[in-house]
């Protein structure tokens, strides 16, 4: 097992208002000219904003709403869900696989996390960090379970199961020997924190992680 | 006594049917003794000719032509007045200016399949060798044969690649079996309500039909013709079945429920007192008007035999490798006769083949027939799926 530490070095994405945040960062993180899987690609904003850069990208998406979005956006996206369809995908199929605020939701993260290190040379994963000061001090003090502006669903009808802190994270890619390349938390209005912080801030502070992933070395 | 009735006789189209066969009121392909069309049987079909429709206009670069493949019992004309029958083409809510498939933009071609009755050879086509009807003797068709025949129609058009291939059903096999076999003239490929193989429950519907067809006195061994007769009663029977399968329980619930037809009490006879026996008698004796009842035979086989796989060691994924083919595939949640399981099938195995593809399951409780009717949500997509793979070819 390795021991990794954050912070990591980042990317800075251009503030250009129309995009999400993290989808500008996460694209950021993409080399142009790539062929990208985005799974869980919700209406397919991120694909479109990947195709405006040349990027060969195909999607999964999980409700059928969704799915016909996205085709009829003229988007390469099919009707699947992360827990079961990654398998029949092979291996080194993309350069990037993508799990843009999904990770939670599925049921099996970390074989998720281990298909999409299969499937693509390189991974990019985002998600709501638990250990965000909100959430905390909503336990800590309200005594319920956190509900957030990103999160605003009670825990009896959450689609999301595995929540985890940024710090939980880390030790997950400990475990399973994936490298993190990059690694981003963004404050609660979208902002990048800063790089030169200790680990602990942003666990606190970060509102949700963005992690840029690669199989480690055997042995290493 | 009980009143007995079954498919009333239609008014006698024999003339009409045979005359479509041979010289049909449409586009003629003919091809001689030094073009035969080697079928997979192993016999070589020669002469033989297909008949097919046009609509929109060819580019200069060749560039926009898109093939419409017919199901069962289409046929040729998918935008225009069907010359037998009066009404509009099959698929005039798809192929249009303005429509998903946009004349004004692509040049559509829709030829019926060999073994077809509408002028393509077939069972009803005469045996140039004998002078007489083919009927039985006329070799039993694959649906790779089918697309064999469209493949000398397109090279003989000039057309080299294929904006699109198009279809649904049987149309959405042949689709498939043309980006199968030839991906590189193939450009994009767009599969509705299909399957890359025909399934056990399909093949025994089939065979329900068939047997219909061939139960009926009038069938004579496939050589009716002769008799002056056609076997109605068969085919319609067959028809009223293979209907009853392109439908859903909730389709039909919503159309007839327990309805009574024409009346308020049961008649306590077999006459048709429910709505939905008197659409199915109309069904079925409105197809043998317009169908031969051997074409029947012929292609249901031909679907019977479809099995994409089989000729790549069963493995799906291996008929589609590599391919640059851009596909999108659409089922309907209610199709229970191509369920969505067999779309889903054929998106693994082109995800595994890393193939460009996009698969939507459209809501609907219409059946498999839904693919031919007024589906907004599905024409949205099969418009921005031609319109995104048109500017990827260059098409404005």
């Amino acid at each position: 097992m390795q021991q990794q530490t954050l912070p990591l070095p980042g990317v800075v994405a251009p503030d250009t208002g129309h995009y999400r945040g993290d989808h500008l960062l996460v694209a950021e993180m993409v080399e142009r000219g790539s062929k990208v899987l985005d799974v869980g690609c919700g209406e397919g904003d991120l694909l479109q904003l990947l195709e405006t850069r040349g990027i060969d990208g195909r999607g999964i998406e999980l409700s059928r709403e969704g799915v016909n979005r996205c085709v009829a956006k003229g988007l390469a996206v099919v009707q699947g869900d992360a827990d079961t369809d990654l398998i029949n995908y092979p291996d080194d199929a993309f350069d990037y696989v993508i799990l843009s605020q999904t990770l939670q939701a599925t049921r099996q993260p970390r074989v998720v996390l281990e298909n999409l290190l299969r499937i693509g040379r390189r991974a990019i994963v985002s998600f709501p960090n638990f250990g965000f000061w909100k959430m905390r001090i909503q336990l800590l003090v309200g005594g319920h379970m956190p509900r957030t502006e990103n999160l605003p669903a009670t825990w009896y009808d959450t689609p999301n199961i595995h929540f985890c802190t940024i710090k939980d994270f880390v030790q997950l890619c400990d475990e399973i020997n994936v490298k993190m390349e990059r690694a981003v938390a963004l404050d609660m209005y979208g902002r990048p924190l800063r790089v030169n912080l200790p680990w602990w801030f942003w666990n606190m502070f970060g509102e949700q992680g963005v992690f840029l992933l690669s199989r480690a070395e055997k042995g290493k | 006594m009980v009143n007995l009735q079954s498919i009333p006789s239609p008014p006698v189209h024999g003339e009409e049917r045979a005359h479509e066969a041979d010289r049909p009121t449409s586009l003629l392909a003919a091809f001689g003794a030094d073009q035969p069309l080697k079928l997979d049987c192993g016999i070589d079909l020669s002469p033989f000719q297909i008949a097919y429709q046009t609509y929109g206009e060819l580019n200069a670069d060749r560039s926009n032509a898109i093939l419409v493949c017919h199901a069962l019992t289409g046929d040729q004309h998918v935008a225009n007045v069907h010359p037998m029958t009066g009404k509009s083409g099959w698929w005039e809510t798809m192929v249009g200016p303005g429509r998903p498939l946009d004349t004004d933009k692509y040049f559509i071609i829709c030829s019926n399949v060999i073994g077809g009755c509408m002028g393509s050879t077939g069972p009803a086509s005469t045996n140039p060798a004998t002078g007489k009807v083919w009927g039985l003797d006329f070799p039993i068709i694959t649906l790779p044969d089918m697309v064999r025949a469209q493949t000398m129609l397109i090279d003989r058009l000039g057309i080299d690649t294929l904006f699109c291939v198009v279809g649904g059903s049987m149309g959405g096999m042949q689709a498939l079996q043309w980006t199968a076999a030839y991906p590189k003239r193939v450009f994009s490929t767009l599969a509705i309500a299909c399957s890359t193989r025909h399934s056990a429950q399909n093949i025994a519907f089939h065979e329900l039909g068939r047997q219909a067809v061939m139960a009926d006195p009038e069938w004579h061994h496939g050589r009716y013709f002769e008799q002056g007769t056609h076997p109605h009663r068969g085919l319609g029977v067959a028809r009223m079945a293979a209907h009853i399968t392109y439908l859903s329980d909730a389709a039909l619930h919503r159309k007839f429920g327990r309805r009574m037809q024409d009346r308020d009490l049961p008649t306590f006879s077999f006459d048709a007192d429910f709505q939905v026996e008197s659409y199915l008698r109309y069904q079925g004796s409105s197809f043998v008007e317009r169908f031969d009842a051997n074409s029947y035979l012929y292609l249901t086989r031909a679907m019977d035999y479809f099995d994409i796989a089989a000729d790549h060691d069963g493995v799906l994924a291996q008929a589609f490798r590599g391919i640059q083919t851009r596909f999108c595939v659409v089922s309907f949640t209610s199709d229970w006769l191509f369920p969505t399981a067999e779309s889903r099938a054929l998106v693994h195995a082109l995800n595994a083949s890393s193939a460009r593809v996009s698969f939507a399951e459209i809501e609907t409780d219409r059946g498999h027939d839904a693919f031919l009717l007024d589906v907004p949500e599905f024409f949205d997509i099969a418009r921005a799926f031609l319109q995104s793979a048109g500017k990827a070819r260059g098409l404005t």
